[in-house]
């Protein structure tokens, strides 16, 4: 075949069209169905958070309360190990000087002083749990959850170090021999060598229900909702009423609150 | 010609011989039977069309590439609904959704898994957290 130039150049325009026109005909090729996409009933947010009200748990709950720690721990299959160095929680109650340490005084009203604070991970903004993680198993979803991703876990318990609230626990030995409630057949458990805690229900945010534990309190003491939309249920109690946080001089930005 | 210690050294070449050819001879006769994996699940005996999540031989292939973009997506995007590319919407959920319908476990995924070899058994290890199906042994 006889080439010359003004063929040449002729023949390489129309390469280099062609190849302009790759991307158009990519995205023509390709069906318009989205591949995955949010389940229609899922509640969304920006950033998820809760307020404890315990003043109105311990005037109305029933002495000894424990339906919320019931309810997140069968819904979530957590282990009851039966020893505290070795315990798994996600939902638990600790004393005034350990949920609030640095706050106590001396005249404290005695339910203060005497009754138990509900507590569990704080999602912070600012989670120092995920800034240790070496895998980022641990990591800040786009609405406000610090979840954990078990596939990830490598078991090295940075998390548990850098955690100032204790919100996090170890499996030291395979869970599963110690679940003692029924087990619920739709979500997995965990396994020997992961930690894990409280997820704030992502899922059963992601088919629209709220937090189990919010769900189990009969009295009304848990609140959930979206600190980033005004009109939510926790704004408009923050705005109402006096809250505290636990340990905010570190910086973590918890996204629980209480009322004491 | 004279091999000097031959009474040592051809007795020993033979059971040389014979201890690397060990693995050809041991499993001679014995080749493992294909998996066989079965259908007959409630589930999948309802189904008018019999369909997995994506056609069969990418299923076959490429479950474990569709199980890892389930899990992420779920876990770390927050996404919990699969669109099929005939419009059919899934649950991404391992335990909630393959095992709906592939509900027996051990006539099913163990049958491939064990004849594979995969490491562990029959359990890749997403059973170990995982809930199994309860079956009928
Ligand atoms: C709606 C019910 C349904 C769901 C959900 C489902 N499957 Fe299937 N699966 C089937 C049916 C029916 C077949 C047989 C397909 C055929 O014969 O064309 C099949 C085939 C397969 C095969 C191929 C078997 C072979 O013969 O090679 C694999 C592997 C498989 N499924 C794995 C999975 C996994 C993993 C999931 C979850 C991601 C899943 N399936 C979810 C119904 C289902
Ligand atoms: C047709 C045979 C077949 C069936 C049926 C099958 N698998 Fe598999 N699967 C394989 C093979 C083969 C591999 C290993 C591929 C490799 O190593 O490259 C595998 C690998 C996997 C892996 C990755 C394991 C790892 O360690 O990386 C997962 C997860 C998995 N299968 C899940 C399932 C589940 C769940 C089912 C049942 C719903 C199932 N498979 C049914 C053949 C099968
Ligand atoms: C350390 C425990 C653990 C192991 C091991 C594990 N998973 Fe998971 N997996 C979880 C937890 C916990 C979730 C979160 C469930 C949720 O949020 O609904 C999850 C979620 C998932 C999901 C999405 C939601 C669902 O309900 O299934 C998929 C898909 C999944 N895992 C696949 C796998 C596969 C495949 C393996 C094995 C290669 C595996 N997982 C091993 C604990 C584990």
């Amino acid at each position: 075949m006889d080439t010359n130039r003004r063929s040449f150049l002729k023949l390489g325009g129309l390469c280099a069209l062609g190849l302009g026109a790759l991307p158009v005909v990519d995205a023509l090729g390709k069906s318009d169905l989205p591949q995955v996409m949010n389940n229609p009933q899922a509640l969304v947010g920006k950033r998820w958070a809760m307020v404890v009200d315990m003043k109105k748990c311990w005037e109305k709950g029933k002495p000894g309360c424990k339906d919320c720690i019931l309810a997140c721990h069968v819904t979530h299959n957590v282990p009851d190990i039966g020893s505290i160095k070795e315990e798994v929680k996600w939902l638990w109650t600790e004393p005034f000087e350990n949920a609030f340490p640095g706050q106590e005084s001396q005249f404290l009203p005695t339910e203060v002083m005497e009754k138990p604070f509900m507590v569990l991970c704080n999602h912070c903004a600012q989670a120092p749990c995920v800034r240790v993680c070496p895998t980022q198993a641990t990591f800040k979803r786009a609405d406000g959850i610090t979840m954990m991703d078990f596939h990830r876990c490598i078991g090295c318990r940075y998390c548990m170090a850098g955690c100032p609230y204790g919100a996090r626990s170890f499996n030291w030995k395979d869970p599963r021999n110690f679940i003692k409630t029924e087990l619920n057949m739709t979500f997995p458990t965990r396994e020997r060598g992961v930690v894990e805690k409280c997820n704030f229900c992502d899922e059963r945010l992601g088919v629209g229900k709220i937090p189990a534990c919010v769900e189990a309190c009969k009295d009304g003491c848990l609140h959930f909702g979206d600190l980033q939309d005004p009109n939510s249920e926790v704004r408009k109690i923050l705005a109402s009423h006096f809250t505290i946080r636990r340990k905010p001089e570190l910086g973590t930005d918890p996204s629980v609150y209480y009322i004491i | 010609m004279k091999i000097y210690n031959a009474n040592k050294i051809i007795p020993g070449l033979i059971i040389f011989l014979g201890l690397i050819t060990f693995p050809m001879w041991y499993n001679m006769g014995k080749a493992a039977p294909p998996p066989e994996i079965k259908f007959d699940t409630p589930v999948i005996q309802q189904m008018a069309v019999k369909q997995c999540v994506l056609p069969k031989a990418d299923m076959r292939t490429g479950h474990m590439q569709l199980l890892n973009e389930w899990r992420t997506q779920v876990v770390r995007n927050g996404y919990r609904t699969y669109v099929a590319a005939d419009g059919k919407e899934y649950n991404m959920s391992l335990q909630n959704e393959c095992i709906k319908c592939h509900s027996n476990k051990t006539q099913f995924c163990d049958q491939c898994h064990v004849y594979a070899g995969l490491q562990l058994g029959s359990v890749p290890y997403c059973w170990t957290c995982h809930i199994a199906p309860k079956e009928a042994k």
